[in-house]
């Protein structure tokens, strides 16, 4: 993916571009809001990483002027406000996401990752022998009806919608429970441990994955 | 005294006397004027009505009969205090008690002011006398006055009071003054006093009250409840900092330890990943628990930006059960809600759900068998949200400290967990005007979160409402 980076601090521009470089995406780095706002003009891009607190132009003003001007790549605003009213104006003025500093890397690129393949609009999803039906709500693999409770399949149909994507903790509690807090405890482990249970057990192949060090990840093989 | 000069307060003082002086000099000046015209008016009004008197004598009686009375008057009175005189047209004195008309005073009818000799004997002094002429039928004329001197030792005698009294006036002014001044100032000084102490290091001074209530009682007391909330700050903070020191660098010792190792050990790709991996792992505990510490402190300095709405506290309660249920069964524990159908309160969602998060994580965490039980209900004015265990429970005469940053038991030491999880349930409490205590269960634990309840029509209108609440609050407080 082609990826421009706004931010101003030296030390996290080199972290966010050293480990999207390493994961294979080529980076632009731009180092205040103007130059920021330039680049994000003249070039294409996948999706842009925009420091909310910057010299010259702030974050907010760049995707306030770039969703003005009809541009709709992804955005993924980074801040050391953690505030829930923060996110909310972060996400009104344009922002795709908002992901909150220190941040792990395996974080940044699994939002990062959600954000340029979103979710379908169809109402079946399938993932190998695994279909969901969204009319009906209905769960069934390889044919076989599967009982879900409400909070199970909106758990379920986040990870078939981002099939083969990793999807970390934090994100499932952000867009699952929609919430913000610090469960302090392995609280998602348990309800994905559950979720399992349902839809692996008992066939050859497991679908869902954990990936060490990051979360979990929907997929066929 | 010098140093009542050098003070503010001597303006205070000044500002007394004046307004005091003014006041008293107004009620003497008026008092003045008032008595000197009724006496002068007084004395016109008899001499106008003898003048009257006497003409209808001479109109009724001729000249001989207004002489009759006249002699009659003069020689009725025990003392000089009226002046007659009668005379033809050439002034020749018919009647009456001067001897002559006043020299060089004037003929026509009207008022004048001429000296008579002193009536007590006194030869060589002189009375004024103040007179009316009145011009008789056939060239008569009559003249009537006052011996002036009673009403002159009244003047004089007023004069001299009124003198006095500007004297008593100021001298009780500069007193008052003083003793105001002094009053207050000494109540200033005592303040000062103690506060200059409080600044050399003495923090547990306080000023004494005297108990009249007054505002500089009320003063003192703010002051003494100031500092009282400063000291407890103070103490808050350095018990704070000593378990960061000491929380934190148990952590930071074993990571630096384990690279230490690493760097002596024979390199090997797996064996750095892995040292690193810990690091990592590690690292990820120290930030977390900064970010506690951090959540704590700007919920407690009451700082958040996020202003508080009127919420669902039931509804809340039931998401965060729904949270942790699978957590509970995985350790066999059953998690029962129970709740009034809604418990409106003014909070901050996101708060109020970490709180009610951490109670229910310390609760499954601390219970070896049986069931946690989240119940929230509206007791009158208060929203109760109890969190029951079974667990072990905690003694009496430590649960309140656990409620401290750090703070954690010893027989849970062996549990994850950062010993942050009350605090911030307390600093939440706290920031909605509530509290959180623990209680026996009997057995277990009951955590015990109380919120003044608001009212269930604001939690009505504000669901009713289009659009997010926190964006919608922001715009009208920004």
């Amino acid at each position: 993916m082609r990826i421009l980076v706004v931010e101003d601090d030296a030390e996290a521009a080199a972290y966010v571009v050293k480990g999207l470089t390493e994961s294979g995406h080529s980076v632009d780095l731009a180092v205040d809001g103007y130059d920021g706002l330039e680049r994000a003009k003249r070039a294409s891009f996948d999706v842009m990483i925009i420091d909310r607190m910057l010299p010259e132009l702030d974050g907010l003003s760049i995707i306030t002027s770039l969703r003005g001007a009809g541009n709709n790549t992804p955005v993924l605003v980074l801040s050391a406000l953690s505030e829930v009213s923060d996110r909310v104006e972060g996400l009104s003025a344009g922002g795709d996401d908002y992901l909150v500093k220190p941040f792990a890397l395996s974080e940044l690129l699994a939002r990062l990752s959600a954000l340029t393949r979103r979710g379908s609009l169809a109402s079946r999803l399938n993932v190998a022998d695994l279909e969901m039906d969204l009319l009906s709500r209905t769960v069934t693999r390889a044919g076989r009806p599967i009982d879900l409770l409400p909070r199970e399949f909106r758990l379920l149909e986040y990870l078939m919608r981002h099939a083969g994507q990793v999807l970390t903790r934090t994100m499932l509690l952000e867009k699952v429970w929609d919430s913000h807090v610090d469960p302090q405890t392995n609280v998602i482990d348990v309800h994905v441990g559950r979720l399992r249970q349902k839809i692996d057990r008992g066939f050859a192949t497991p679908l869902l994955h954990t990936v060490r060090g990051a979360g979990y990840c929907l997929r066929a093989v | 005294m010098l140093r009542l000069l050098r003070t503010n307060a001597l303006r205070l003082a000044a500002v007394y006397f004046a307004l005091f002086a003014v006041s008293v000099l107004a009620l003497l000046g008026f008092v003045y004027f008032s008595f000197a015209g009724f006496v002068e008016r007084q004395t016109e009004a008899i001499i106008r009505a003898e003048i009257r008197g006497l003409a209808d004598q001479y109109e009724q009686g001729g000249l001989g009969g207004l002489i009759d009375t006249i002699h009659a008057r003069v020689s009725g009175q025990q003392v000089r205090a009226t002046l007659y005189l009668v005379t033809d047209e050439r002034l020749e004195p018919l009647a009456g008690n001067l001897t002559g008309w006043p020299r060089a005073e004037s003929l026509r009818p009207g008022w004048i002011k001429f000296p008579v000799e002193a009536r007590d004997g006194r030869t060589s002094e002189t009375d004024t006398a103040l007179a009316s002429v009145f011009v008789l039928s056939g060239g008569y004329r009559l003249l009537v006055g006052r011996d002036l001197s009673d009403a002159e030792a009244f003047r004089a005698r007023m004069n001299q009071t009124l003198v006095w009294a500007g004297w008593l006036t100021f001298a009780l002014g500069i007193t008052g003054a003083v003793v105001m001044t002094r009053n207050m100032l000494r109540r200033v000084d005592t303040l000062n006093r103690t506060s200059e102490r409080i600044i050399r290091g003495e923090l547990s001074q306080r000023v004494p009250l005297n108990g009249s209530g007054d505002e500089f009682d009320q003063l003192a007391a703010n002051f003494n409840a100031m500092l009282d909330r400063i000291e407890q700050l103070l103490t808050g903070m350095r018990h704070v900092t000593d378990n960061i020191a000491h929380d934190l660098r148990t952590p930071l010792a074993r990571m630096r330890a384990r690279m230490e190792v690493a760097l002596l050990e024979r390199p090997t790709a797996t064996r750095y990943v892995k040292t690193l991996r810990d690091t990592i792992h590690d690292a990820d505990h120290l930030l977390a628990t900064f970010n506690a510490l951090l959540s704590i402190a700007t919920v407690e300095a009451g700082a958040r930006r996020d202003p508080l709405v009127a919420i669902d506290l039931a509804k809340i309660a039931r998401s965060m059960a729904e949270l942790y249920e699978p957590v509970a069964e995985e350790k066999g524990l059953t998690l029962t809600v129970s709740s009034d159908a809604a418990v409106s309160v003014r909070g901050n969602l996101h708060l109020l759900s970490q709180a009610i998060a951490n109670l229910l994580d310390n609760a499954i965490k601390y219970t070896p068998s049986g069931g946690v039980t989240l119940s929230v209900r509206r007791d009158r004015a208060a929203a109760r949200l109890e969190v029951a265990d079974s667990g072990p429970g905690i003694p009496p005469d430590q649960r309140e400290a656990v409620f401290n940053r750090f703070v954690r038991l010893e027989a849970s030491r062996s549990m994850p967990g950062n010993g942050l999880g009350l605090s911030l349930v307390r600093a939440v409490a706290k920031l909605h005007s509530g509290d959180v205590w623990l209680e026996d269960n009997n057995p277990g634990l009951k955590a015990v979160l109380s919120l003044p309840a608001s009212d269930e029509r604001a939690l009505a209108r504000e669901a009713a409402m289009p659009e997010r609440p926190v964006a919608k609050a922001r715009r009208l407080s920004g």
